[in-house]
């Protein structure tokens, strides 16, 4: 007998939860106990009285699975709004990623002529090293850490996605 | 403005309890230890709450469980720290998946220790964090009331559960004002009513159907005695034949014409053929769990489904449906009536449907081999049912193949009398159960059906029976193994008895004395009742050791990742082995 794999959909979901110790801790631990995956996960306060925080993971999963994982959250006393951005119509994913790559001559030309094409900032530099500050769709992300390996990259640091629904309604 | 006004100060422990008792709350199931003393001492001699004494934690949790379930209310535990809440965390993980309404109050080291490693520390929100419905650490007695406030509303509102309430040591001696008044958080608002639209359809399929289903559970318990009202109604209305899964027992009488018996892996051939070959299936508050589904793909494959529950979660989980519908299921059906009585719809004509559920009940699967010789199991839950019935006894259970035999041979006709641990399936839940249940019904007659060796989970709660002199009865199916694990090795191990002999059994009747119970024992079909009679007589605990035949197996049975039409009906039929695939589903 051998475990089967199931064709999985990667969906982008923002919660609006209550901002109080262990919500996190809640949330990310029931995708870990019910075996769902996250691809990455964020979390900020957003209201100004900082009752409120928003978190946007991006999970893969069958669609039904992913109907569940919506479910569960909703499930959770501290939760209040749950929506799947992939499924809700067009909307927005950034991210942001510092990304440190070292090198002289030729190498480090080449860094910065791949920057300018990407639009990344340069906000550390020395002799030898830079760090490039990038934000963009996770692929444009992919992408430039892939050409930045090929010129000398040291470390990256990446933020995780968040988004928003476009058009003036909230999500 | 009178700036010397002082409100006055309570200690969080005061403040705690004046809660408690402003939430109605009459007992509680506990255990002390360092970390609650405060608590303990501000339950000393009170008049309002009664403190039930358990002997390990585990039992008051369990004995919480009884109460709640017994008579409709929340039940309130209170442990120690550290030893005392990792004990209670089985009974906790056992509410959340039967959907019980717990309040778990457990100390903690004070809040300066937290993190430190501290003599008796455990992370308990950490820890019960995925088997709880929601859990607390309260850092400021100031917070205390309306956390237990909000704590009962989540408890037992929407879909019922266990919340854990963690409160350092500290914060139970520390002082607040009595008068703070901390918004009570409306973020907890459950479903009530169903849409209209919704309830129309469902009433529209339901009245057109040629071979309806009411499929029930434990959803229909939660909802309060007006719902299995309701079914009743419902079930009289639509002419369908109604089954239940283990947890839905009582909803709907089981002398009841349109009663098809339980369903599931060990449930009757013609509920789970009438499940199979429906066209219409409404569940009601019920969540396809895989011990009533059997296989998916084969699971009641022509059938339009309609399913209520109040918590989205269950709709869709393994099982896609047609009609989902998210709502109170008591609510849902009145409304159903409602909407059948207006538009004046007749019972389909479901003579045929019913022509083939005879046919079916001519099976009689639920017959066994007979013996004069010995006691049959199955023959002891009956003698007992026909001894008690009358009674309107609240029967507990353990769990194996007693607590199925219970289920398929004891008749129940009333909701909130049948407790078993259905979702977690915990050896030793049935004796504390039915402790707490006696606490929550003084007068009436309370029966742990038991096997000899889920017995010994929990025996010590034996004391707690003794000293607040509870006359629960254990009625112990002794056959000297761990039945339901020695039937699964005979069907898929080819009898390869792995541990499962009950050895070095006790002499249950001197345990029984020697606690201050009564103990009875009894091997001889012929005199069964007589000893049943007198267990029933005894003003006072008994245990009563019914040696029964040793190696019966349960049947019907579903075995593991099989079809419900695939049923095994008699130990005739079995193989001795199972493909690998299907030995993993369970
Ligand atoms: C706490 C716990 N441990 C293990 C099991 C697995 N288990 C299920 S039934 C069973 C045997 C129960 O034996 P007994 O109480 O004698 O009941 P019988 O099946 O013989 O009626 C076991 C070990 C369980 N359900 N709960
Ligand atoms: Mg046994």
């Amino acid at each position: 007998m051998h475990i089967k794999q199931e064709l999985t959909e990667r969906h982008v979901l923002t919660l609006t939860v209550d901002n109080e110790a262990g919500t996190l801790a809640r949330i990310a631990g029931m995708f870990t106990s019910r075996g769902y995956n996250i691809d990455s996960l964020t979390v900020a306060d957003i209201s100004e009285d900082h009752t409120t925080s928003r978190i946007t993971i991006v999970t893969k999963g069958p669609p039904p699975v992913i109907d569940q994982i919506i479910a569960q959250c909703e499930r959770l006393i501290p939760v209040h709004k749950v929506t799947d951005l992939t499924e809700a119509g067009p909307h927005v994913e950034r991210e942001l990623a510092l990304v440190k790559v070292r090198g002289a001559g030729d190498q480090r030309v080449e860094a910065m002529r791949l920057a300018d094409i990407y639009r990344a900032r340069v906000i550390d530099a020395t002799v030898n090293s830079f760090i490039f500050e990038i934000t963009g769709g996770p692929d444009k992300i992919d992408t430039f850490v892939t050409l930045m390996r090929e010129v000398g990259l040291v470390e990256v640091g990446r933020t995780g996605i968040v988004g928003l629904m476009r058009g003036s309604e909230s999500s | 403005m009178n700036e010397d006004f002082t409100v006055p100060e309570k200690s969080g422990a005061e403040i705690l309890i004046d809660t408690l008792v402003e939430q109605g709350v009459d007992t509680v199931f506990g255990y002390p230890g360092g970390a609650v003393l405060p608590i303990y001492d501000a339950l000393f001699q009170h008049t309002k709450i009664r403190h039930v004494l358990v002997r390990h934690e585990a039992g008051a949790a369990h004995a919480a469980e009884g109460y709640a379930r017994s008579t409709g209310k929340p039940g309130v535990v209170l442990v120690t720290s550290g030893p005392g809440a990792t004990n209670a965390v089985t009974g906790i993980a056992d509410a959340f998946l039967d959907s019980i309404p717990l309040i778990v109050l457990t100390g903690q080291v004070a809040t300066n220790l937290i993190g430190t490693d501290a003599f008796q520390e455990a992370d308990t929100v950490g820890i019960t964090r995925h088997c709880s419905k929601h859990n607390y650490l309260v850092k400021d007695p100031a917070d205390l009331a309306s956390t237990v406030r909000e704590a009962f509303a989540i408890a037992t509102k929407g879909r019922p559960g266990p919340v854990v309430i963690d409160i350092p040591k500290n914060v139970q001696v520390a002082t607040a004002a009595t008068d703070v008044k901390r918004p009570t958080a409306s973020r907890f608002s459950p479903a009530g009513e169903a849409d209209y639209s919704e309830i129309n359809r469902a009433v529209e399929l339901l009245a057109n159907a040629k071979a309806p289903i009411l499929y029930t559970g434990g959803g229909i318990i939660n909802s309060g005695p007006e719902a299995s009202a309701a079914l009743r109604e419902l079930a009289e209305l639509s002419g369908a034949p109604v089954t239940s899964t283990l947890m839905g027992l009582g909803a709907y009488p089981a002398s009841g014409d349109a009663w098809l018996g339980m369903l599931g892996m060990h449930g009757t051939y013609e509920a789970n053929m009438a499940m199979n070959q429906c066209d219409v299936m409404l569940c009601l508050g019920a969540r396809f769990d895989d011990r009533v589904t059997g296989r998916l793909d084969a699971f009641s494959p022509d059938s339009i489904k309609i399913h209520i529950d109040i918590d989205r979660s269950s709709i869709n989980k393994t099982v896609r449906v047609d009609l989902p519908i998210v709502a109170d299921v008591g609510a849902a059906m009145r409304q159903m009536i409602e909407v059948w009585k207006g538009r004046k719809y007749k019972a389909a004509a479901l003579d045929d449907w019913w022509a083939r559920i005879k046919g079916w009940r001519a099976v009689d699967c639920l017959s066994y081999a007979g013996s004069t010789q010995e006691i049959m199991p199955q023959y002891a839950i009956e003698r007992l049912f026909a001894a008690t019935k009358d009674k309107a006894p609240i029967i507990t259970t353990e769990v194996g193949q007693h607590q199925m035999w219970a289920a398929q041979h004891f008749h129940f006709d009333a909701p909130n009398k049948w407790l078993t641990s259905g979702g977690l399936g915990t050896m030793g839940y049935g004796l504390p159960a039915a402790i707490g249940a006696q606490m929550g019904n003084p007068d009436a007659l309370v029966i742990d059906i038991a096997g000899e060796a889920s017995i010994q989970m929990n025996i010590q709660e034996m004391a707690t029976a003794t000293q607040y002199r509870l006359p629960v009865k254990v009625f112990i199916l002794n056959n000297e193994w761990m039945g339901m694990v020695r039937q699964w090795q005979e069907l898929t191990y080819e009898s390869r008895f792995s541990e499962s002999y009950s050895d070095s059994l006790p002499d249950f009747v001197a345990l029984a004395e020697a606690y201050g119970w009564k103990g009875i024992r009894c091997s001889d079909p012929a005199q069964l009742d007589e000893a049943i009679a007198e267990m029933l007589s005894y003003d006072g605990p008994v245990m009563f050791d019914c040696r029964v035949h040793k190696t019966s197996n349960c049947f019907p049975m579903i075995p593991s990742g099989a079809a419900h039409t695939d049923m095994i009906l008699n130990s005739d039929e079995v193989s001795g082995t199972m493909d690998d695939e299907a030995k993993a589903l369970v």
